[in-house]
């Protein structure tokens, strides 16, 4: 079966669209890369190639895991299967 | 895959080893262009490298700006050199420390004797210096003779997922063979710098790091007047999925893979720890950060692009690659190794880094780049503050 989101580490909580892009409602595969697991999600936005999935629920202050690293933090909460970016994510640089 | 031993490259007189034979008309200063550019327009086979500094500057600029151009003088992509400068003191300076490679350079000052004439005297040396290049022969070179720099950019989350992990991949296989390595984007490691600086070989590389990036902030948190995020990420990184500049931090990470890097060099300052991973203070814009490893002597280039940047670069051939497969399917001419099938698992990330082995190879033998074909020569001077 296809690859419709990859993971880069088992810590994040978000994954990487890989195909065009997902409809709403949509069955996902998604690969795990650091240990080459597979686990599936529900899509509740449309997201295109390369943007981000919500892996679980978010809340405003949370912690943006990807590479197994922080990368940002909520400022809007996110449901399970939602796009995630720079609507409801921020830096904490600057 | 068997990693091949040796590629095809131009032996120079100090030891050097170059993937291009170029013979370029350097001006010292902006007001020189038009006579390096006329020169270059005469005798084939040569190359004018216009920019738009080189008067007024002063300290550390003035210094970085006789670095880029003795170093790009230098570089041994680079055959033969005339300097031509308003003034005898600059160009004489320029001209005094490329020789030192025993390459042929002569230098010319249009003070006095103006454009016309010192194109005609400068024309007939450089068709000295283009016909002498011209037989150059290419010969067997250890891998090792590969100086590689490496530098993002439009990046997107494909170039954190894959392309970047290329570049890792390859640097993981050719380090031990004995290559120097440099990756550099002070800015673009805001996010992953304590991550960065556990990466030095020695306490001393790591607190060298610490310092250029803290400079570098410091600087930032001085003169922005709101912050960086209309300008990091890029419009460009947003639409590709980027959303923060850590996460295009921890992306462009990806790219030195498990190397340590030995040491942290200066813009343009050429690496004299031997072979290695160096990481090199530069600006994240494409152009300056080519120009600044260049310089400093590096005779190839490896580019990942995630949305499709297209830069080049006069002296040291820039080989592109992306994991996107719209940018492959929207603008291949400047992709130099497609590697999107990662992507749909179908291509793992060994056998990406090897596809880009064998491209960086054919294009050190002297198969032109996608930008090279496209004549892309961006020569871009790193300006550290306004001159005097």
């Amino acid at each position: 079966m296809g690859t419709d989101i990859i993971i880069h580490d088992e810590k994040d909580n978000v994954g990487v669209v890989v195909i065009d892009k997902i409809t709403p409602k949509q069955d996902c595969a998604c690969w795990i890369m650091e240990n080459d697991k597979t686990v599936q999600i529900q899509s509740v936005d449309e997201i295109q190639l390369g943007h981000k999935i919500a892996m679980v629920d978010l809340n405003e202050g949370d912690t943006i895991l990807k590479y197994g690293h922080d990368i940002g933090k909520v400022v809007k909460s996110i449901k399970k299967g939602e796009h995630v970016h720079v609507h409801n994510v921020k830096t904490k640089k600057w | 895959m068997q990693i091949p031993k040796s590629f095809l490259g131009y032996k120079r007189e100090n030891g050097r080893v170059g993937t291009r034979n170029h013979v370029i008309i350097l001006p010292v200063d902006d007001i020189s262009n038009a006579c390096a550019e006329a020169v270059a327009s005469n005798i084939k086979g040569t190359m004018a490298l216009p920019h738009s500094y080189g008067r007024l500057q002063f300290g550390a600029d003035l210094d970085l700006h006789f670095r880029t151009m003795i170093g790009t003088g230098k570089n041994p992509n680079v055959a033969a050199v005339i300097v031509i400068g308003i003034e005898p003191k600059w160009t004489k300076r320029i001209v005094d420390e490329i020789a030192k490679t025993g390459k042929p350079v002569e230098g010319f000052h249009i003070e006095r004797t103006g454009d016309i004439g010192t194109i005609m005297k400068a024309s007939k040396k450089a068709q000295e210096f283009a016909m002498w290049a011209s037989e150059k022969q290419r010969e067997e070179c250890p891998l090792s003779d590969l100086w590689i720099s490496v530098k993002c950019g439009e990046s997107d989350t494909t170039s954190g997922l894959a392309a970047n992990p290329t570049v890792g991949n390859l640097m993981d296989k050719l380090e031990p063979l004995g290559v120097h390595l440099c990756f550099g984007e002070t800015s673009e490691l805001t996010g992953a710098e304590k991550v960065c600086a556990t990466r030095g070989a020695t306490p001393e590389a790591s607190e060298k790091f610490m310092k250029t990036w803290s400079d570098y902030n410091d600087f930032i948190l001085k003169e922005a007047t709101d912050d960086l995020s209309d300008s990091q990420p890029t419009a460009g990184n947003i639409a590709g999925g980027l959303t923060t500049i850590e996460e295009k931090a921890f992306g462009n990470f990806q790219k030195i893979g498990n190397c340590k890097f030995i040491d942290v060099l200066e813009p343009a300052e050429e690496p004299t720890k031997g072979k290695g991973l160096y990481f090199m203070d530069t600006s994240s814009a494409a152009a300056e950060c080519i120009t600044l490893q260049a310089a400093a002597g590096f005779n190839i280039h490896l580019f990942p692009t995630g949305q499709g940047n297209i830069v080049g670069n006069p002296i040291e051939p820039v080989v592109k690659l992306t994991a996107n497969p719209l940018t492959v399917k929207g603008m291949g001419e400047h992709i130099d190794c497609d590697v999107s099938k990662i992507l749909s698992r179908e291509m793992t990330m060994s056998q990406a880094g090897d596809e880009l082995i064998k491209s960086m190879i054919r294009v050190a033998n002297g198969r032109l780049t996608c930008a090279e074909s496209l004549g892309h020569k961006e020569f871009v001077m790193t300006k550290l503050y306004r001159s005097a």
